[in-house]
């Protein structure tokens, strides 16, 4: 640390670079993530106050226990995030890789951990225009409606947050992102914590609600 | 040496490869006023389809079909990312004084998802069971009932949606981080103003309507039933996510073409702009309030009285602000020495049309009306006076005004003239030939009609072919300009703003030196102004 302290940071070439204006640029990108998702909050507080009971009932059908499993799963996932940000920063490739590799495998257990819960929820007939479903009350369906398609954006937004630190991890791996240059890195990181978030919303909307 | 010259790569890589802001721009209009034709063409045979009473020239379906293709191309290809896209990207850089915006490679792709935005669109057409035919506003139930490719071609609207928010993104970090030194916020040309009120728009409402689009996919892909009345689902909650967005867009439409007049009328006045603050603030007033009033599309949808009562004040209120424009530009061309050359006369034509607009709308704004005129002729009639006869025209001023300097030829101002009237005398006659329909009640989106709207029916349609033959002597004068127009000077209209400053056609990177921004915009006359 002390020899990067005594050399200047690199008049870089291209002075296009603006870490400022693509931090802006990420918080707005993420501004637009989170109204995506407020399209469905709002048409699930719409539901949950038209049909109150069902929506009670609907959550009993939920595994809470993998629901919970998975939020302490994100959340060391952000922990593990922050830390490679602040392993880089201060110059150890090593360990901020380590970091980046252990968000990707948290992220992909939460994918493992999905998949389990929804072929069990399929197995009991509880899937959109199902059978089974189709035969319950209107406010079951909704719910089951609303819990597929909110649980199942987040879930795209997982592979897509995984496949953006994937990419950062090879760009560590190969010195694009240094202890002076990890401006990719953070944006990459604050990605990971909105999915995070979003699923914070997600976990008591949905699995607490009975 | 200008942009056009060089590049590195050569022939139709250099552009589709390129990062330049100005030739990404380029490639927006060039795009554009395409599928412009493409959607014109389609409007004009609607028109002949009224012509006639019994029988049909084109089947019931297909004239489904028209409208729908007609609204979705003019409104999510051409109106909507139309200025922003075009004037915008040329233009915003150099009007703050930078030499690209922030993220040259995003506004790249951006052009790309509007490329594959459009051909899902298109494709929607031409596969699976016919082209859809819900309208525009693609309604639940019926568009998760119909058999036509509504998949498709809603997929197309929301690439194009990624397309308009990575726009806004770029515009917004641009104008708050690449301002030239000295630009300060009230400093900044009021085109850029209004774009970045615009951009907000396009990144906090867009959103919504992907959402919204992605949910009427699921509908018909996986039967959700969030939207569908047989399974619990509330299609009135289709309607507010959908006008929560698409009532804003109106205003992403709007607020460019105000912007871009703006620029003109001070020019051509060769006066100080009136009231520079009071339109900066009421760019960003129009976005806030705009972003309010989306129920006065529902009012007879079935939303509760309170509901009514509240859009339908809002719906008044967000006039104000327009208004305060309207008044502003009338006050700067007071005791002006105004020259009327074309962009002049197309910015004026915006003021006369855009006030037309402006006005049915408060009148379909009140409750008692809108019951009268919902879903008529009039309605139609009135949005196409704000999105034709404003944002059309404040297009076609804007093109007029920067093309000598963004190609670097003139064009004959005497056949641009000259199209105006035509375009002028065409677009009253069917645009006021709705207003009036709609009033008598002829209900929108019908291929045919009761024989007493007959005369104004055949009215309207001659109207509509008048304003192709003007569209046509329109576009293909400026067609002729890029081959055979003479060398155009560095600033022909005598503006004052940055892109004056600089060669015709600018540069590669625009400035050689980044210039200090020192004084306010507008001033014309720097000895009387101290």
């Amino acid at each position: 640390m002390s020899d990067s302290a005594a050399t200047p940071p690199l008049v870089r070439k291209d002075s296009h670079k603006d870490y400022e204006g693509a931090k802006l640029g990420m918080w707005l990108f993420l501004f637009t993530e989170i109204l995506l998702f407020g399209g469905l909050f709002i048409l699930y507080s719409a539901y949950r106050s038209r049909y109150p009971m069902e929506f009670h009932e609907g959550g009993q059908h939920l595994n809470v226990v993998i629901g919970v499993a998975n939020t302490i799963i994100l959340l060391t996932s952000s922990l593990t995030v922050a830390l490679s940000l602040t392993a880089i920063q201060k110059g150890n490739r090593r360990l901020c890789a380590l970091c980046l590799a252990a968000t990707i495998i948290l992220g992909l257990s939460f994918l493992v951990n999905k998949y389990i819960e929804w072929s069990g929820e399929i197995r009991h007939g509880l899937y959109p225009n199902s059978p089974v479903l189709l035969r319950r009350p209107h406010g079951d369906q909704i719910f089951f409606g609303l819990y597929y398609s909110m649980t199942g954006l987040h879930g795209l937004h997982v592979i897509a947050g995984i496949i953006v630190l994937s990419t950062m991890l090879i760009l560590v791996a190969r010195r694009k992102i240094t202890s002076t240059d990890f401006n990719k890195l953070e944006n990459g990181g604050l990605y990971w914590h909105l999915v995070d978030v979003i699923w914070i919303f997600l976990l008591p909307l949905f699995y607490l609600a009975a | 040496m200008s942009y056009l010259d060089e590049g590195g790569r050569k022939g139709i890589r250099s552009w589709i490869f390129s990062t330049d802001h100005k030739r990404i721009g380029i490639l927006y209009l060039a795009s554009m006023v395409f599928l412009f034709f493409v959607a014109v063409t389609i409007g004009v045979l609607m028109r002949i389809e009224q012509l006639t009473v019994h029988p049909p020239l084109f089947a019931p379906q297909t004239y489904n079909a028209f409208f729908t293709v007609h609204g979705v191309i003019m409104i999510f290809m051409f109106v909507l990312p139309g200025l922003p896209a075009v004037f915008g990207n040329f233009f915003m850089p150099i009007l703050i004084g930078a030499r690209d915006v922030s993220f040259p490679r995003l506004n790249l792709m951006s052009w790309y998802f509007f490329i594959a935005g459009t051909a899902l669109v298109v494709a929607s057409l031409f596969t699976g069971k016919g082209p859809p035919d819900t309208g525009w506003t693609f309604y639940v139930p019926f568009s998760i009932r119909t058999g036509t490719n509504v998949t498709l071609g809603v997929f197309g609207a929301f690439v194009l949606g990624g397309s308009s928010i990575l726009t806004g993104l770029n515009f917004l970090t641009t104008i708050h981080r690449l301002r030239a030194p000295g630009m300060g916020w009230h400093r900044m040309p009021l085109f850029v103003w209004s774009l970045y009120g615009t951009a907000w728009i396009q990144v906090l409402a867009t959103p919504i309507i992907g959402i919204t689009l992605l949910l009427v996919i699921a509908e018909r892909v996986f039967g959700i039933g969030v939207f569908d009345p047989a399974k619990g689902g509330d299609p009135l909650l289709y309607q507010h996510l959908f006008w929560i967005y698409s009532h804003p867009a109106v205003y992403i439409m709007i607020l460019p073409a105000m912007g871009a007049v703006t620029e003109i009328i001070p020019t051509f006045a060769h006066k100080m702009i009136f009231g520079y603050r009071a339109i900066a603030y009421s760019s960003i007033a129009i976005a806030f309030l705009g972003s309010v009033v989306w129920g006065h599309h529902m009012f007879t949808s079935g939303m509760s009285e309170t509901a009514n009562l509240v859009f339908s004040l809002l719906t008044f209120i967000v006039a104000v602000p327009s208004a305060i424009k309207v008044f502003n530009w009338t006050a700067t061309l007071h005791k002006g020495s105004i020259e009327v050359r074309p962009p002049m006369l197309f910015a004026l034509t915006f003021i006369f049309l855009f006030c037309i607009g402006g006005l049915t709308g408060l009148m379909q704004g009140a409750l008692a009306v809108n019951v009268q005129v919902h879903d008529t002729y009039w309605i139609v009639g009135h949005f196409h006076y704000v999105m034709f006869g404003g944002a059309g025209m404040g297009f076609f001023a804007a093109l007029l005004y920067w093309f000598p300097k963004m190609f670097g030829k003139t064009y004959n101002e005497k056949a641009a003239m000259l199209s105006w009237i035509p375009i002028f005398v065409g677009f009253n006659m069917l645009y006021f030939g709705m207003l009036v329909l709609g009033y008598m009640g002829m209900p929108r989106r019908y291929f045919t009609h009761l024989p007493q709207y007959h005369t104004g029916q055949v009215i309207a349609s001659v109207g509509s072919f008048i304003l192709a033959i003007g569209l046509v002597i329109f576009f293909a004068n400026l067609i002729v300009a890029l081959f055979k127009g003479k060398k155009a000077e560095q600033n022909p209209w005598g503006g004052v703003t940055l892109e004056w400053q600089i060669p015709t056609p600018p540069p590669l990177e625009n400035f050689s030196v980044i210039p200090t921004i020192k004084e306010r915009p507008y001033i014309f006359n720097p000895e009387a102004s101290r």
